[in-house]
């Protein structure tokens, strides 16, 4: 035995691993023992959040602080997908740092034997197991009753019974381990080939002969009528549809005012800032650029909560499994999962928490192409670029009636996202090689009321996640992009200063004017501006000058900053007033051709550069997340641009 | 009824079955991890609106899979 004794009455720390199979009530478990004393890490190489947790409790002989760690769900220590086997791993390898010293299983006694199968292969690895029977009120209400003393004997584990959902019993598990026993326990000997599994499964079924008797009571099968009517050919989509539609409502309409107070206290806090520190370069890169990064990362924190709110609700009270059943036919033509189609629709409001949510799809290659297309759905923030280019080239004509002709334009730019959303998921199906085998081999939870205070924690943790992990990436290439717009080769910006110093100048228009035209100029002579010229040659054939290069080199950091640059370089001084824009960009006349500079051809070719080019580097910092890899963001970066570019390429040439 | 064996994809909704054997390792593993064992008794529940996946039930509990997962396993009717 390779560790003699695991508890010692002097062991004040303690090392405990959860684990069992999906939907048994672990997290609601972890969540009762840890609270918000939670963090998630990650194991080193793979892409599977870690969380742990710490829990404080006495034994007989004093306090133990015990570290916790939620292990994946998982059916099988053998198993093939990269989260379960995750679990395996910590388990057996004696060297991995999050190694227990105690497993606590928690195992849904409703479906008590499929549970024993993993619990028992976790007890022949040799650690000491507490068993907990969570959800013990669901299995006496299906006529279930177990002998608990009998079970414990016949598997020489603690057998405690729980319902993790009233957060009643925890202490009995936290007892039970304070006094178990740590001699190695063997309950099965033998490889775990086919015939093993059947030999498991078979002792399992003696041992409940022993321990469980049933007298099954007929009750009206809730979960059953509920099935009827969501997985419903006609019923089962409508229903769908009109989820989502309602969740779309509820994000764009609620998240609406806190992104509003995110955004005016950070005005506020900049105006702050600039009128009480000295004027010079650190105050500008602290107010522009460290401020404005930042403000770009907790404006989308209001969407990631509801967002994750919902989505929570549907997985929490088993929806989701009936989602990813009805579409799953569908989905899996293109390479995805039933489980793609909420990352999918998410991305209509925004792509950052939408790929986060992608990490219900198990299979990895599934999940990555889930990943690669999701930001080429029509997120909001290309909403306002549509809507200024639109209202720039698409005459106000009334179509059949009642149908404007912008309108369907518009409608036209969603569907053009839908479709490239398919196609470069059929690519990719193609082009991605996966040595996993695609499976829906899937447990249907039954439905259940969701548990508000998980919810509540689900929301915490995707809120910490994005803050930390995605908000470093914002803020570093806020401070990028802040440097070319701010900085210029030479002494390009003192020219200009120099210039509107000049009395002669300085006293032709009223000083708001003079301002905005300044920092047009500037941002002309900055180094966006340079790159903007330097690239105009390339974004020529697309129909673009220099002006929209420099929009295109500061969309980067968002897309919607594209009409705030048009704003800047056309000197209006509130990006808010689209109006005036418009009017600008209206008359804009192309020196060579005469003609306006913004034509149907332009106008066209830039909104399909919008619909496909990957400017957002939220998205790219979440890819990167969730990939643990440059190579993914990287990828995605250099496809969608040459996709936007060549589809841009054919609507100029065709249109002009 | 007369005794027939068939594939559990071939099942109708509502019907029951036993499961007889496996034509593949890799899924016969997978589900026999899940309590799809020979000798277990099979439901077939439902079938998605698309045709595809299929909705079982096996030993207590509501299990899901593809047709052509289902297209390995022998079911005695």
């Amino acid at each position: 035995m390779e560790e003699a004794a695991v508890i010692t009455p002097s062991k004040t720390k303690l090392k405990i691993a959860l684990a069992g199979n999906p939907n048994s009530g672990k997290s609601t478990f972890f969540n009762n023992l840890t609270g918000l004393n939670q963090k998630v890490g990650n194991y080193p190489g793979v892409t599977v959040d870690k969380k742990t947790g710490t829990c404080f409790f006495e034994n007989g002989s004093g306090k133990i602080t015990a570290e916790i760690i939620d292990l994946p769900g998982a059916y099988s220590v053998k198993s093939k997908s990269e989260d379960e086997r995750i679990a395996a791993e910590v388990i057996s390898n004696h060297k991995n740092k999050d190694h227990p010293d105690v497993i606590v299983y928690v195992a849904d006694a409703s479906n008590l034997k499929r549970a024993l199968f993993y619990c028992t292969q976790l007890i022949d690895l040799g650690k000491p197991v507490v068993l907990v029977l969570n959800m013990i009120d669901i299995a006496q209400e299906k006529g279930i009753k177990i002998d608990f003393e009998k079970l414990s004997e016949e598997l020489g584990t603690p057998v405690v019974s729980t319902n993790a959902r009233k957060n009643i019993g925890t202490e009995k598990v936290l007892s039970a381990i304070g006094s178990i026993d740590p001699a190695k326990n063997i309950f099965l000997n033998g490889t775990e080939n086919g015939n093993a599994i059947y030999l498991r499964y078979k002792k399992i079924d003696e041992i409940l002969q022993k321990c469980v008797s049933k007298s099954p009571i007929e009750k009206p099968d809730f979960t059953k009528k509920l099935d009827a009517v969501f997985t419903h050919k006609i019923w089962g989509f409508a229903i769908f549809l009109g989820v989502l539609l309602l969740i779309f409502q509820a994000i764009f309409s609620l998240s609406e005012y806190p992104m509003q107070w995110i955004e005016s206290s950070f005005i506020l806090l900049n105006d702050f800032i600039s009128n009480h520190l000295p004027k010079g370069a650190i105050t500008d890169l602290l107010t522009n650029g460290i401020l404005a990064g930042l403000s770009g990362v907790l404006v989308f924190i209001p969407q990631i909560a509801l967002l994750f709110f919902f989505i929570a609700i549907l997985e929490d009270t088993g929806y989701m499994a009936r989602v990813s059943f009805i579409t799953d036919k569908i989905m899996r033509k293109f390479g995805l999962n039933g489980r793609s189609v909420v990352p999918l629709i998410s991305g209509v409001a925004c792509a950052v928490p939408a790929i986060m949510s992608a990490r219900t799809i198990g299979n990895r290659k599934e999940r990555l192409i889930t990943i690669m297309i999701t930001p080429l759905m029509t997120c909001s923030a290309r909403l306002p670029v549509y809507i200024l280019l639109i209202s720039l080239v698409i005459p106000n004509q009334k179509f059949l009636g009642f149908f404007t002709l912008q309108g369907i334009v518009l409608m036209g730019m969603y569907l053009l996202g839908f479709v490239a959303v398919f196609g470069a998921a059929f690519v990719f199906k193609f082009v991605l090689k996966s040595k996993e085998r695609s499976y829906f081999i899937m447990e249907m939870p039954t439905y259940k009321m969701p548990r508000w205070k998980n919810i509540g924690l689900t929301i915490l943790e995707k809120i910490k996640v994005f803050t930390y992990d995605v908000g470093k990436v914002i803020i570093a290439i806020s401070i990028v992009l802040w440097a070319l717009a701010s900085y210029g080769p030479g002494d390009s910006f003192e020219q200009i200063e120099k210039k509107y110093n000049n009395p002669e100048v300085a006293y032709s228009h009223s000083p708001e004017i003079l301002a905005n035209k300044m920092a047009s100029e500037k941002l002309e002579a900055s180094y966006a501006g340079v790159f903007g010229k330097a690239i105009e040659p390339i974004i020529k054939p697309l129909g673009f000058d220099w002006k929209i290069g420099i929009a295109l080199i500061t969309s980067f950091a968002a897309r919607e900053v594209f009409v705030g640059t048009m704003a800047t370089i056309y000197s209006i001084g509130d990006a808010d007033d689209t109006l005036s824009i418009r009017q600008k960009m209206m008359a804009e006349i192309n020196p060579e051709t005469g003609g306006k500079v913004y034509s149907l051809a332009v106008g066209l070719s830039l909104m399909v550069f919008y619909a496909f080019a990957m400017q957002c580097m939220s998205t790219l910092a979440v890819v990167f997340r969730e990939t643990k890899h440059w190579k993914w963001p990287l990828i995605q970066l250099v496809y969608m641009t040459a996709l936007a570019y060549l589809s841009s390429l054919l609507a100029f040439q065709f249109l002009k | 009824m007369s005794i027939s064996t068939c594939f559990l994809s071939e099942l109708k909704a509502g019907d029951s079955a036993v499961i007889e054997s496996f034509s593949e390792n890799e899924i016969s593993e997978k589900l026999m991890e899940m309590g799809c064992l020979p000798g277990e008794a099979v439901k077939l529940e439902r079938i998605a609106p698309l045709g595809d996946p299929l909705i079982i039930s096996i030993s207590g509990y509501e299990l899901s899979l593809r047709k052509a997962e289902a297209a390995t396993v022998l079911v005695k009717k």
